[in-house]
């Protein structure tokens, strides 16, 4: 074929020159590999979640088995609902829209292959890490540092090849779903390295180099901006191009969805603080977050109607095309959790509703409802495309949809109603000023059937999942896959404005992509080299004279709790509110928290705070905790906790402490000079008397003593609750003497 | 609470960044027309076939 030169009339091009049509072929092997590891890591992590669900309600479920105590599962499950299911869901939406919007495929097709095939091993070590016990401890950040590395390199591959692709484009202009791309790389690579800095001790064993109150504002800075960049920007930049494509429409305004993008990534960086309130963050910085989340009502609403109107005129296409069905739904959930997000960050509501199950629901309106039926949408949308054939069953997709839609409700709602009726228990006061529910566990059995419907909601919601998967499967049987898709283009003219003759000007201006990667390196060296040794050396964070570091017994101890993921249910927060201060002591302050790496405060109260767990009225025997440890149920009846039999028989790693002691004093915690030679021989003489007193009470109840093993990880972990909150707590009672 | 200042400061550097990448934007004349690209987005075919369609060579 002759390649005939044709001018292509909507570009202006220098007058006398004209442009060749081009030929070239779409990737469509590679969207196909994302779509199906997002289909199966999906469904893996629906059914975690659905395990960790039911364990809230059957704590004997899996029971003696270490690797799949909720502890370690709840990690597993979020972190695979949002790396692995949405993760994955974004890299086939970019890897199919990309190339479309800009009219040229993929830069190189090894690095689209070294980027699945690198994100697949991420999450298979995350697979097999976190039910090991592998955890850094950091809410959605948990991979320990060698996946971390990983993560920073698959990511450099994708944004190289995403970067270069934007480069070789066809298309002058960057649709908007681009920039939502762009913004979405750039800054989940800033957040992933500012909070991932750890020191290892080693290999899979690592300290975040921030402690307490730092730890916890970089770790929500993080956490909200995960939620921010990683389930929403991504996301909306697919719902651009998606909602439109499925419904034959352009995007009701474009404009707005330009004004939509810059408002939203301007607003939400600013956010983290929210998950803070009320904590020992300084009250300005709780104030800043607080007031941004309610900015972000504007641009999140204004991105969800410009969603709905673009199928203003098109409803008839809803009622019949499944995949509208589900991108309507996503759209109005994203709507949903994005008016109560902002509700939940005004200091007066976050007071009821954090550390409840409310928040539980809130986020799965934004997972199941936004990112899951926005990624069925996709699927429904794209699979037949993709093997060229028709959607095998509509029947079968309206059937998803609608089981699924239930299941959403069904763990939504009862969720609510548990967050609301525990919040308002957890704050009863009768007449007399004392709490009505003097022990946390009678509220816990009050919502329990709540729980219960939530398991329901679950497993409506992975039924309707399973439905879809044999309809894709049935489609792309009947269908023909068509790997490389042709297209045709023009090339891009080069347009040569003369407007300016200052040279560096110009220069900066044809280099917005090179200079905003390059800003990016400066930024985080620069932020690196300037900021990590202050935080190694002396924090200003104003210091408790009586709380001194951790024993070393008592560090290894806080190494099982960080792995046991004891944080997923118990906080070590006590905000300043009468209901709080009268049922675990005083709130907590900044200063208790300096030789924290990381902190563990938590985000969630399925038990209570154990802030002042070895302290005051909470103090418990240590023969308590160890019986609590082998069966909680022998000492509250009706208690939810697992059993953590195991650790009555694992030993501990005393040989990893002086390592660990080093580490902490490179991190600036005042152990003395010398002190690692010396920790192993404190931990024995510690464990020793832990031991003797466990026993001592064991026969005098006439029970066997020799069940208690010196060197076993549970006297370790009892050695840490003991601690908790001892030091600052007394150390305020002598003070005031 | 230096790291109040190191976020602050990382969070500044970012909108900085989108600052600049904005200001590009618009002079680069991405903005100028609202409306072509939305509607561009919804023709794959080629943009031979797309011309012979409107009756153009």
């Amino acid at each position: 074929m002759s390649t005939k030169t044709i001018t292509n009339p909507q570009v202006t091009s220098p007058p006398g020159q004209t442009r060749n049509i081009e030929t070239f072929y779409y990737d469509n092997q590679i969207v196909r590999a994302f779509f199906i590891a997002t289909a199966i890591w999906g469904m893996a992590g629906f059914l975690v979640g659905l395990i960790v669900a039911l364990q809230m309600v059957i704590p004997t479920l899996t029971e003696g088995i270490s690797f799949l105590s909720y502890g370690r599962l709840r990690p597993l499950h979020t972190n695979a609902a949002i790396f692995a299911f949405v993760g994955n869901g974004i890299f086939m939406g970019v890897y199919y829209s990309l190339p479309r919007l800009l009219k040229t495929p993929m830069w190189n097709r090894s690095f689209s292959w070294v980027h699945f095939w690198g994100w697949q091993l991420i999450i298979l070590s995350a697979l097999i890490s976190l039910p090991l016990g592998y955890t850094t401890g950091k809410e959605y950040a948990e991979l320990e540092w060698p996946i971390d590395i990983l993560i920073t390199l698959v990511w450099v591959v994708f944004g190289v090849n995403m970067f270069m692709t934007i480069l070789k484009r066809r298309e002058r202009h960057l649709y908007v779903a681009i920039w939502f791309y762009i913004a979405t790389w750039v800054t989940v690579a800033v957040l992933h390295i500012v909070n991932s800095l750890e020191m290892p001790v080693s290999f899979m064993k690592s300290y975040s180099v921030y402690a307490g109150v730092q730890d916890a504002l970089v770790q929500w800075w993080y956490g909200h901006n995960a939620v921010a960049f990683f389930l929403t920007t991504p996301y909306l930049g697919l719902m651009y191009y998606f909602i439109p494509k499925a419904a034959g429409r352009p995007v009701y305004s474009y404009r707005l969805s330009i004004i939509h993008f810059w408002a939203l990534i301007f607003i939400y960086i600013w956010a983290g603080p929210h998950h803070l309130l009320y904590t020992s963050l300084p009250d300005w910085a709780q104030s800043l977050g607080m007031v941004f989340s309610l900015m972000l009502i504007a641009p999140s609403w204004g991105g969800m109607l410009n969603g709905l109107f673009t199928l203003r005129g098109a409803w008839d296409k809803v009622r019949n095309e499944p995949e509208l069905k589900f991108l309507v739904v996503a759209v109005t959930a994203y709507g949903m959790a994005t008016l109560e997000g902002p509700l939940l960050s005004i200091k007066s509501v976050n007071a009821i509703t954090h550390f409840t199950d409310w928040t539980i629901g809130h986020v799965h309106v934004g997972t199941l409802g936004w990112n899951g039926f926005m990624t069925f949408g996709i699927f429904y949308w794209l699979v037949p495309r993709l093997w060229r054939t028709k959607l095998w069953s509509k029947p079968l997709a309206n059937a998803h949809f609608w089981v699924g839609t239930l299941g959403i409700i069904f763990y939504c709602v009862p969720l609510y109603i548990a967050g609301w009726t525990q919040a308002m228990m957890w704050k009863d006061f009768d007449e007399g000023g004392f709490l009505v529910y003097k022990t946390f566990l009678e509220t816990v059995v009050q919502i329990l059937p709540m729980y219960w419907m939530r398991a329901l909601g679950g497993t409506l919601y992975i039924t309707g999942a399973v439905l879809m998967v044999i309809n894709l499967i049935k489609t792309t049987r009947h269908g023909s896959f068509l790997g490389a898709e042709r297209a045709e283009a023009f090339a891009l003219a080069k347009v040569y404005k003369k407007e300016h003759n200052e040279y560096w000007h110009r220069w900066i201006e044809r280099r917005p992509i090179q200079l905003l990667l390059l800003a990016t390196v400066l930024i985080l060296i620069g932020g690196i080299a300037e900021f990590v040794p202050t935080f190694m050396v002396e924090s200003n964070v104003p210091k408790i004279a009586a709380v001194q570091p951790y024993s070393p017994l008592e560090l290894q101890g806080r190494d099982i709790y960080i792995r046991e993921g004891c944080y997923t249910c118990h906080s070590q927060m006590i905000r300043p509110f009468r209901s709080e201060t009268e049922r675990y002591g005083p709130y907590s302050k900044s200063g208790e928290f300096v030789y924290d790496h990381p902190f563990q405060w938590g985000s969630k109260r399925t038990g209570p705070d154990l802030a002042r767990e070895g302290t005051l009225k909470l103090k418990k025997s240590n023969y308590w905790h160890f019986q609590h440890f082998m069966d909680p149920r022998t000492m509250e009846a009706q208690s939810i906790m697992p059993a953590y039999s195991w650790l009555l028989t694992n030993r501990l790693d005393v040989n990893s402490t002086p390592a660990k002691i080093r580490v902490m004093q490179r991190l600036g915690v005042p152990y003395a000079e010398g002190y690692d030679e010396v920790a192993i021989e404190d931990l024995t003489k510690q464990a020793k008397e832990i031991a003797d007193d466990i026993r001592k009470e064991l026969t005098q109840m006439k029970a066997d003593p020799s069940m208690v093993v010196e060197d076993s990880e549970v006297i370790a972990l009892i050695a840490y609750l003991q601690r908790l909150g001892v030091d600052a707590t007394e150390g305020e009672i002598s003070s005031s003497q | 609470m230096t790291a109040i200042f190191l976020l602050i400061g990382f969070s500044l550097l970012l909108a900085g960044g989108f600052l600049f990448a904005f200001f590009w934007a618009v002079k680069d004349g991405q903005y100028e027309d609202d409306f072509t690209p939305a509607v561009r987005i919804l023709y794959d075919k080629s943009e031979r076939n797309d011309s012979t369609q409107q009756g153009n060579p």
